[in-house]
């Protein structure tokens, strides 16, 4: 029988040709993203992965509105840069109240926030996360890689202004770092991925890099209102500078505030002007602000999340409001703000100053139940409708193309003022005056709400700040500044979760580094008490 | 679709009515005989006697001798009895037979498949528990997994709902792992399958027909599961399909036909109780709100699921080729309206054998189509609390636009947004229909050298291929889908597995040394493709809402192992095996491991001091130690630093274009295998011939570079959490079995089966650097606010503990609201009070099944029980509450819970009491069998027909639906239903 051999030859041969054929098979690569190995061989590639870094204040990862997101163990929404950024600078404040129930949310209007908080770590994961992409960018970007590469001529000079840009967010990411934790872990371009330990800077070493890189990005940027829209220019770095001198006494125990001038000075003479209207600066439309220095972008179609404004416009939304004024499918019922901020303004209205418009209709100005929507009036600046009153691009309703205004000639303005009035040079009473009521003239409509020079002082100042830059995630710098956030000397509804307010320890002028860095970082120490 | 579905039911039917009234032969005749036992000739007594094909006949007296009366067709005998080997007698041609039976060595004889190879039960050195069709539960089971629920120490099998076709949990001694696959490697005919998530489908194993299905081999401890290396930690389930059996054709049809309904619903307000309490406690808005009607929404969403079951199977030969092909068509309803699930499946085994017996072959496949049709669950939470005083329907204009059911609308007539959605329209207005084909199949060649009959080579080439696609239509009246005129979207997945293998074998008894060797060395090759093309959602104007991107991985396992099993006077055991695996999931330096084992049996009751015992039939000690892996991760490239495209709604917007853009995934270089070692510790034992057996295993297993994720140092990684190696894990338990027989007369047989398990899990270590301060990784999200937690990873405590605080009680025994003891008495409550207080699993669970067989009758039953297992009431904790009917302009209803705790809601910490971890110790008969075999109807047609209960009863304190919840948090879970149903089985020889 022929085939009695048949089995005894073709199987083993089978067999060994599978044998040898197969170990190289373990070499599996992905089939759709790209390795980091030629990612960065294609020049297009580049600008796609600055966009990233650009996008990580904006979105929440690679699917829109959340799905694959880039920091996990807590709610992508929530977690969104901007968002948690927000929530840090605004709910221990006397601008912002929320009715929800969130993790700990309820943790920042008591003010009694542990190194465990699900927002804290949020904002701490969402910094670092944005400087590790950064560091990454700058290092594939550097002039030698780019030689080995053969990237030259002009994609070369663009490379090199995109590495620019990724130095500014990384220094802007820091300024937040600074400013909310003061002591962390650092990392820069030098730096491995992989298993280490990063070391860490006290606030003033953290305080001097970020001045050090900024000065010299001053001369690698862009100039002022030179780049394409949503990127960063001469005058974002500025405007960091600003604010770190601004703040530099509380940083670094030092005044900064003839720099603070200087730098102030270099922005308004850059040519930026005030919006026409203030209603503008909030719209769907407010990329033709000439007013913005430096934006966040959003889109209803393009560039989706459940944080940055989609949050902004819908959380106040509630009660008896029509989300459709909004330009939006329905509201959230969260946001209000405090009584003390309703009565910085003439009326509640809009009547007199229009950037004092609250939503009073069935709401109760005194807060007894922060769950309760109808406890504190809405602010009602944030919209998904274009300055004509057209709904913005999302069929759905849901998500706005309001892009967030992070940089404004308005605080500029405002910065100068301050800045003169602490005794800064470079600067004058007058020009800061009539900075001033620019922006009141503005608000007015007419000079009506003008103030005089004895009007100008740094109390008003700080009101001021309240009025036009409120819900603008300002404030709790400002109050640090003005020595009001903590101890018992400014008070507001529910501080430290009390209704008539209550002192808080001063040590809480920073956050805690989340335990899980703590644990996760042997070479960390934690903030004073915490 | 409603004539097909009923056409498999009308032509069982049609085929009983017709066979029924048949008249009974007529001729019989007198057969009468002796039956003695081969070893002394002695007489056994009370053999049963009965001719092939029925279940009537008779016994022997104690001389061993009966006479039984037989019709003239039948031509063969069955005798049977306690001890012996049943043996078939042929009865042509003669009315007098002698007939020595074959003791039957216990069934330790029995061939238990093992990894590439078999082994007699006997020999076996490791804990492995075998169940066949016989032990199978009863009545008609959806999913294999359920065949054997409660039948095997040391595995939990929990349905993970009681939509139709749900898979299951199973855990095999606890999971080894945190992060890493917890599942079993599930084995079917030599194929290790696809267990993964298939699209479209409740459960990737609802594919197999469970009447296929011939036995299961569960392998539990290193030892057995060694072979398989490093998908081995979680144990190894191996599953044999029925055999074609050479022969005369033979038809088997079974018909089932079932109707389920839920047993118990969410206790929540009446309308009445509702309205009375808005009306007493509301502000004059809230009561503005209530509405004129009386529903119960539980009642509107479930509704009593009829569904049916067919298969036909024909066993046969034709010429040398034996061959079994099965068909089965299955409609399920589920008692959540709209959700159902239709199965075709076939399977065809053919194993012929050629060149005299020297080369087998077996031709295995198993093809399915499913269609379903998927219910949106989350109607199941919104029914809970609906508010009860408003209508299903209205007929108010404002609802015209919502497709006419009620929906809570905010002032400008939009539904509102924070608002449940009616229940109903959720079901009724949203389509999710997903159809799947499946087909496992593999061709094995077993190949006895003619020149060395003692060596042989198996070869066998497998694949395992799903093919998904579904669409969801939201239609334009539905409320959630309103504002964007209704969504279509279409998803789809191909799942590709292929699988070569190849081994030789090589047996030997050595006489002159009482020995015998058993050695087995292989290789084997597997890939796996997963594949989702990209479809955007689009709105009722064809405009995308959402987009996607495509998906595309694979991974490839390469292995070489090996087994040597040596036995010596038949008392003395040895096996060792090794398995080297390569995986691509890991770097090129991490990619191999190797996974040994070694094991040791004294069969105790062989020794010559041990013949005085006769009562003792069986008695073994075995010690077996391994090490497993665990590369399960859910990754395929984790080790590979590479950057990911975002989809078209993640863009951003740089000058006047908007940019996809390239992210970084976090990644993990050192990445590798989890490593479990497993000791175990056994004893056999079998007693009176084997009418008892069983066996006790102590086991302690270890899992070291545990795969979790846990953060990573900020700034370090392109991730603020990342898996990999961290930490141990460790499990130890006891296990106990027994199978008895107590009761074996002529007519009545009791067969019973008990099995107990005692296991702890603790996380010894979850960090790089050790850690004192980490409270631990939070895990385990509830409803109510987003992003909450409720359970923890800690070290020192088992995984999943819940993490809670104290609650405070009066002097009554009442919860106070909002007061929850300082724990660390710092006089602050805060997230510093919180504690780890009790865990989803068990500490001990049992099964007990029991199969009595009377004359013609038999009934059976399956009872399991848990205790010390906690579950989280995430329905009360969320919804027991006045809050509930504060919301901003529409009500929601509450649980009657309120009413005892008289909670205000205001304390969103309450969330996080203990008061709502309830002990969920329980008591379940899984189901419950009566059935009656008629014989022979006809001269060739035998008919047996059966009434199961399915879900019988569950005792437990546990106050929410059902105290059986994989995970531990009860929120939304679709209620397992009452399954009362009806079978008949045609035989026709």
């Amino acid at each position: 029988m022929k085939n009695k051999y048949w089995g005894k030859l073709l199987l083993p041969a089978v067999i060994m040709w599978m044998m040898v054929s197969c170990t190289k098979d373990l070499d599996r690569k992905p089939y759709y993203d790209v390795t980091s190995a030629s990612v960065y061989e294609d020049f297009n590639n580049y600008k796609m992965v600055l966009a990233k870094i650009y996008a990580g204040l904006s979105t929440t990862g690679q699917q829109g509105p959340a799905g694959n997101p880039d920091v996990s163990d807590i709610d992508e929404g929530f977690s969104n840069y901007l968002r948690t950024y927000w929530y840090l600078q605004e709910f221990p404040t006397d601008e912002a109240v929320i009715g929800w129930n969130d993790a700990t949310l309820q943790d920042l209007h008591r003010m009694n926030w542990t190194s465990a908080d699900a927002f804290v770590k949020a904002m701490y994961y969402r910094i670092f996360y944005q400087i590790t992409l950064c560091n990454a960018f700058i290092r594939e970007t550097a002039d030698g890689k780019l030689n080995e590469r053969g990237i030259t001529g002009d994609n070369a000079e663009q490379a090199r202004i995109f590495r620019a840009e990724a130095r500014l967010l990384r220094a802007l990411s820091y300024y937040h770092a600074l400013d909310l934790f003061g002591n962390i872990p650092f990392v820069t371009e030098d730096d491995p991925i992989g298993s280490y330990y990063p070391t860490q800077q006290t606030r003033a070493e953290v305080y001097n890099y970020i001045e050090t890189e900024l000065l010299e990005l001053e001369n690698l940027l862009v100039d002022p209102r030179q780049n394409e829209y949503a990127r960063a220019d001469k005058a974002a770095a500025w405007m960091i500078l600003a604010k770190l001198y601004l703040n530099a006494e509380v940083y670094i125990g030092q005044p900064k505030y003839t720099e603070c001038i200087t730098y102030c000075n270099k922005i308004i003479d850059a040519g930026y002007t005030l919006s026409d209207e203030y209603r503008k600066l909030f719209l769907a439309d407010n990329h033709t602000s000439p007013e913005i220095i430096f934006p966040i972008a959003f889109d209803g179609i393009k560039t989706k999340t459940f944080g940055g404004t989609t949050f902004l416009v819908h959380a106040p939304v509630g009660g008896t409001m029509i989300p459709a004024e909004f330009g939006i499918g329905g509201g959230w019922s969260g946001l209000r703000t405090t009584k003390n901020i309703v009565q910085l303004f003439p009326d509640p209205n809009g009547d007199l100053d229009k950037r004092g418009i609250f939503w009073t209709d069935g709401q109760n100005l005194e807060i007894e139940d922060i769950s309760a929507f109808t406890d504190g009036y809405p602010i009602v600046k944030w919209k998904n409708l274009t300055a004509d009153g057209e709904p913005g691009s999302d069929p759905g309703k849901e998500f706005p193309d309001t892009d967030y205004p992070l940089f404004r000639l308005a605080d500029v303005y405002l910065m100068y003022a301050e800045a003169v009035l602490r005794g800064g040079s470079g600067g004058n009473t007058a020009t800061a005056l009539q900075y001033i009521n620019e922006l009141r003239t503005r608000a007015y409509g007419n000079a009506s709400g003008n103030i005089t020079a004895a009007g100008l002082t740094l109390d008003f100042i700080l009101d001021e700040r309240a009025r036009e830059l409120n819900w603008e995630a300002c404030r709790r710098t400002d109050l640090i500044r003005f020595g009001k956030f903590t101890g018992s000397n400014y008070l507001w509804p529910w501080k430290g979760g009390v209704k008539d307010g209550r002192g808080v320890e001063d040590w809480r002028i920073l956050y805690p580094l989340p335990a899980s860095d703590v644990t996760a970082n042997p070479n960390l120490v934690q903030n004073n008490s915490y | 679709m409603k004539p097909k579905r009923l056409l498999a039911g009308i032509v069982g039917l049609v085929l009983m009515v017709l066979i029924l009234p048949l008249p009974l032969p007529a001729q019989d005749r007198v057969i009468s005989g002796r039956v003695i036992n081969p070893a002394d000739g002695s007489p056994v007594i009370g053999a049963t006697v009965v001719p092939k094909g029925s279940t009537s006949g008779t016994s022997t007296n104690p001389e061993g001798a009966f006479t039984l009366r037989v019709a003239s067709g039948v031509r063969t005998l069955v005798v049977s009895a306690v001890g012996y080997i049943e043996q078939e007698i042929d009865i042509t041609g003669t009315n007098s037979v002698s007939v020595a039976l074959a003791i039957r060595t216990t069934s330790l004889d029995e061939v238990v498949v093992i990894g590439y190879g078999t082994r007699r039960k006997g020999d076996l050195t490791g804990a492995v528990t075998a169940i066949s069709a016989a032990d199978f539960n009863k009545g008609p089971q959806v999913t294999p997994e359920q065949l054997i629920s409660g039948k095997v120490a040391g595995v939990q099998i929990t349905s993970n709902s009681g939509a139709p076709g749900a898979g299951s949990r199973i855990r095999i001694r606890s999971g080894a792992s945190l992060n890493a696959s917890n599942d079993p490697l599930i084995v079917i005919d030599g194929v290790p399958v696809d267990n993964g998530q298939i699209i479209g489908v409740a459960n990737a194993l609802s594919l197999i027909n469970p009447n296929d299905i011939e036995s299961f081999n569960v392998l539990k401890d290193a030892s057995a599961t060694a072979i398989y290396g490093s998908r081995a930690s979680n144990g190894v389930i191996i599953i044999t399909t029925r055999k074609g059996v050479a022969g005369r054709l033979r038809l088997n049809f079974m018909t089932t036909a079932a109707a389920s309904a839920i047993s118990k619903k969410v206790d929540v307000l009446s309308a009445a109780q509702y309205r009375a309490l808005v009306t007493e406690a509301g502000t004059p808005a809230q009561k503005a709100l209530l509405g004129e009607a009386d529903t119960d929404w539980q009642e509107v969403i479930y509704q009593t699921a009829v569904s049916s079951d067919n298969i036909l199977s024909i066993t046969g030969g034709i010429k040398k080729l034996p061959y079994r092909l099965s068909l089965g068509y299955m409609n399920q309803n589920g008692v959540l309206k709209t959700d159902n699930l239709q199965r075709f499946s076939g399977g065809l085994n053919l194993h012929p054998k050629f060149f005299n017996n020297h080369l087998t072959v077996n031709v295995n496949v198993k093809a399915a189509y499913s269609r379903s049709r998927f219910a949106d669950q989350g109607a199941i939470g919104s029914a809970v609390f609906f508010d009860p005083t408003q209508p299903v329907y209205s007929d108010s204009a404002k609802y015209s636009s919502f497709g006419g059911y009620f929906e809570w609308l905010d002032g400008s007539g939009n539904p509102n947004t924070l608002a449940p959605r009616n229940p109903l329209s959720m079901l009724k207005q949203r389509r999710d229909i997903a159809e799947v084909v499946r087909s496992i199949g593999n061709v094995q060649l077993d190949y006895k050298f003619h020149f060395l009959p003692d060596l042989r080579a198996n070869l066998n080439i497998g694949c395992d291929i799903s093919a998904s696609h579904g669409k969801i239509t939201r239609f334009p009246t539905l409320a959630a889908a309103w504002l964007v005129g209704g969504t279509t979207s279409k998803y789809a997945q191909e799942r590709t597995s292929k699988l070569f293998d190849f081994y030789f074998n090589y047996t030997k008894d050595i006489a002159p040394i009482n020995s015998r060797i058993d050695v087995t060395a292989g290789y084997a090759y597997q890939d796996w493709i997963r594949e989702a093309p990209a479809y955007p959602t689009l709105n009722g104007n064809g405009s995308e809402v959402a987009a996607g991107n495509p998906t595309k991985t694979q991974n490839t396992l390469l292995s070489y192992f090996g087994r040597i099993n040596y036995s010596l006077n038949d008392k003395y055991l040895l096996t060792a095996t090794v398995r080297r695996d390569g995986s691509s999931r890991f770097s090129p330096d991490n990619r191999w491991g190797t996974f040994p084992s070694a094991a040791l049996a004294w069969r105790i009751s062989r020794e010559k001091f041990m013949e005085a015992l006769d009562f003792l039939s069986d008695l073994k000690l075995r010690i077996g130690y391994g090490v497993t892996g665990q590369q399960d991760i859910g990754e395929d490239y984790p080790y590979l630093a590479r950057y990911v495209l975002s989809d078209s709604s993640a863009r951003y917007q740089l000058g006047d274009n908007y940019y996809f853009t390239l992210r970084p995934q976090g990644y993990d270089e050192q990445i590798k295998w989890e490593e479990t070692q497993t000791t175990n510790i056994g004893v056999d034992f079998g007693f009176l011939n084997g009418s008892i057996s069983g066996s006790i295993d102590f086991y302690f297993k270890k899992t070291k570079d545990l795969l979790a994720v846990i953060p990573v140092p900020a700034g370090s990684n392109f991730t603020n959490r990342i898996l990999t190696n961290v930490g141990n894990i460790e499990n130890k338990g006891i296990e106990f079995s027994v199978n008895a027989t107590p009761v074996q007369t002529t007519h009545l047989k009791w067969d019973a089966g008990f099995n107990i398990t005692w296991n702890k899990s603790t996380i010894t270590r979850l960090s790089k650097v050790p850690d004192t301060t980490s409270v631990g990784n939070e895990v385990g999200g509830i409803g109510g606010g987003v992003g909450n937690t409720i359970q923890i990873h800690s070290v020192g405590y088992n995984p999943y503990a819940f993490y809670v605080y104290q609650q405070v009680y009066d002097e009554n025994g009442q919860p106070l609201e909002g007061l929850y003891a300082d724990r660390n008495g710092d006089g602050v409550l805060d997230l510093l009070d919180k504690y780890r207080y009790k865990s989803p699993e068990p500490q001990v669970y049992l099964g007990f099944s029991s199969q009595l067989s009377y004359k013609q009758w038999t009934m059976s039953f399956t009872m399991r029980a848990q205790f010390g297992n906690y579950l989280y009431n995430n329905f009360r904790s969320a919804n027991a509450t006045y809050i509930n009917f504060r919301y901003p302009g529409y009500l929601l209803n509450a649980l009657t819970n309120v009413l005892e705790t008289n909670f205000e809601g205001s304390d969103s910490r309450r969330y996080w009491s203990d008061y709502y971890i309830e002990n969920a110790s329980f008591l379940r008969m899984d189901n419950l069998n009566i059935g009656y075999n008629f014989g022979r109807v006809h001269e060739s047609i035998g008919l047996r027909v059966s009434a199961t209960v399915q879900n019988v009863l569950v005792i437990t304190r546990y106050s929410g639906l059902d105290p059986e919840i994989a995970g531990g948090i009860d929120n939304n879970f679709y209620p397992r239903p009452r399954i009362f149903s009806l079978t008949a089985v045609l035989d026709i020889f």
